[in-house]
């Protein structure tokens, strides 16, 4: 082989690596157009004022809409984050600011490996906590499975947020006298406050579609909330069961609701990315 | 016997607290410390809590069948008789089908974000790529069955089975539902997760690996392929382990495309179920310990597998990045 052949062939490989590459990216960010888009499309025909406010009609009637499910989405996240978002705080702070040790480094890599438990497995496990003890499935057992899921996800953003604030307002604090608790609470987490509040919505954002974990808690309610001790009704439960019944009504009434709860997400998301841009970008 | 001081039984837990617990200057200190320190030890309460409940309520079918459960393929509630291989085998073999797409792709992706996509390009692009991981698994189960799998049904398989049937693994009636289906669904699942692991541990290796292979007068890629790729070789790893638990342990999309049957079969166009899809879709009408107890076990394997799966990614992670902030090997 000449050395001119060698050059082609080595200049032909890195084209097309690169081209390789780049299509790659295409395709998958393509993929998130085709479902957003496809969502989108389909479930806003659907979508209208009924669809917020009217409850489910009877099958073959045309029209009705998700009040009970958007109601019990809202909730189970509130019930989800009243627990979740304060537990993950404190002990984000720990490993934030006494995790140096041999426990913080157990606790972190735990925070780590209950993000990646299936949230299917969650659903089972407060099935067995809370649902067999109470005898019946509850909106209280949903909030805990979803609040299962949020707390390692606040922990381990509000340990990364609490880490970045400079250590000289630290010892500034400390410098004053104050005790280091109160150093923490006025000085570090006020300082932390925007990236506690986004990691935090992120995390609304993720638990807010949530499916597997609420089939075996929340259960779902055709007839609308009926008190924390009782099964309530919830929007993915009602795509998952709409998607997969037999009339074209329902699924109407499923593109509608995956659009609302993709419009959530996706609100969320660029919400925080506004703010997290504004702020440390 | 002999003691090594400083290791006695009774030493040992004050030690501990002594560490942890330096004369607080405050009692407001040590009323926050241990607030703090018991929410930690609520998450790791958590996970023991998991593995004892579960162990627990599925005592009934772990005793009943022994190592047999995993082996059996008969899954009957009317004889209360059950094994969890065609599950088992439907959870590995839609992973590996993800993992056999999304690896390669999400590596690539990886590579265009971290090395190649112009500067303003790698923000925005790093960020779609990234919202496909914040698409509820139940939508996108929705998107898969009324749009996926016409697709798989339609052009896909039947190309598939026409001109490569002569494969055990392409024959059979394309249904559209079933392993492959459900593999593919988990391909966008797991991309999001394998290419931002990925992604930064390319962007952890230092630019003087790049400059003295492209000084040297190699081209972008052999400079990725022979001094990059090499260098974030155990992120890599760490990337598809990761996304691999991700895979195993998805439940909804996987659940509303993979068909509901229940067989080891090579036919990816066959109908199936993985085990967190059996979990979900018989849980709710499963009545006696016995049956209860078998899903719970299903859920307890599938605890077990994604627990180490996600240790050692997350170990392995760990590993590289200190040996980044280190200077490299």
């Amino acid at each position: 082989m000449t050395d001119r052949q060698v050059y082609l062939r080595r200049r032909t490989t890195n084209y097309l690596m690169v081209g390789l590459c780049g299509l790659a990216t295409l395709v998958a960010v393509s993929f998130l157009l085709l479902v957003v888009g496809y969502t989108l499309i389909k479930g806003i025909a659907f979508l209208n004022l009924d669809f917020i406010t009217q409850t489910a009609r009877p099958l073959g009637e045309p029209g009705g809409g998700m009040r009970h499910e958007i109601i019990g989405t809202l909730v189970l996240v509130t019930l989800a984050s009243a627990v979740g978002i304060p537990v993950g705080l404190l002990a984000g702070a720990y490993l934030s600011e006494f995790g140096g040790g041999r426990t913080g480094t157990v606790v972190r890599l735990v925070a780590d490996v209950l993000t990646g438990v299936p949230s299917v497995v969650v659903g089972i496990f407060v099935y067995v906590l809370v649902v067999r003890p109470m005898g019946t499935f509850s909106a209280l057992a949903g909030g805990v499975a979803l609040a299962i899921i949020m707390l390692p996800v606040v922990a381990r953003t509000t340990e990364e947020m609490m880490k970045l604030v400079p250590a000289t307002c630290r010892e500034a604090a400390l410098a004053l006298g104050i005790p280091r608790w109160r150093m923490i609470v006025s000085v570090v987490m006020p300082g932390a406050i925007v990236g506690i509040v986004t990691g935090s919505m992120l995390a609304v954002a993720r638990i807010a579609g949530e499916t597997a974990p609420l089939i075996f808690t929340a259960l779902g309610n055709r007839f609308g909330f009926a008190g924390l001790d009782q099964p309530i009704a919830a929007m993915p439960l009602q795509i998952w069961r709409y998607a997969v019944s037999a009339y074209d009504t329902w699924h109407q009434q499923a593109w509608a609701a995956s659009f609302l709860l993709v419009m959530l997400v996706f609100l969320i998301s660029l919400l925080v990315r506004w703010i997290t841009a504004k702020r440390y970008g | 016997m002999a003691r090594v001081p400083g290791t006695s039984d009774v030493q040992a837990p004050v030690w501990w607290w002594r560490a942890r617990f330096r004369r607080p200057a405050s009692p407001g200190d040590w009323v926050f410390q241990t607030v703090v320190l018991l929410a930690a030890l609520s998450l790791v309460g958590l996970l023991a809590a998991m593995a004892l409940y579960l162990l627990d309520v599925a005592w009934p079918a772990i005793t009943q069948f022994g190592p047999g459960f995993l082996t059996g393929s008969i899954w009957d509630p009317v004889q209360e008789v059950f094994g969890a291989l065609p599950a088992v085998y439907g959870t590995l073999l839609t992973s590996a089908i993800a993992m056999l797409v999304a690896v390669p792709v999400s590596l690539g992706v990886a590579i265009f974000l971290a090395e190649l996509a112009p500067r303003w390009l790698r923000a925005p692009a790093s960020f779609l790529v990234e919202m496909l991981a914040a698409i509820p698994s139940v939508v996108l189960g929705l998107w898969g069955l009324f749009v996926m799998v016409p697709v798989i049904r339609d052009p896909l398989e039947q190309w598939l089975g026409s001109s490569l049937g002569f494969l055990p693994i392409f024959q059979g009636p394309p249904f559209g539902i079933g392993f492959l289906a459900g593999g593919l669904i988990l391909v966008i699942m797991a991309l999001p997760i394998i290419t931002a692991v990925a992604r930064d541990s390319l962007r952890a290796v230092p630019a003087s690996q790049r400059e003295a292979m492209l000084a040297l007068g190699a081209t972008r890629w052999e400079a990725i392929s022979h001094a990059v790729l090499p260098y974030a070789r155990s992120g890599i790893v760490a990337a598809a382990i990761l996304g691999l638990g991700r895979a195993l342990g998805e439940t909804m999309a996987v659940t509303m495309v993979i068909g509901n049957g229940y067989q080891v079969t090579a036919r990816l166009f066959a109908p199936g179920n993985t085990m967190a899809s059996k979990i979900a879709t018989e849980f709710n009408e499963a009545s006696g310990d016995l049956y209860i107890g078998s899903l719970v076990e299903l859920a307890l394997v599938l605890f077990a597998v994604t627990l180490i799966v996600n240790i050692l990614g997350r170990l392995l992670v760990r590993w590289t990045v200190a040996n980044a902030g280190a200077g490299g090997r």
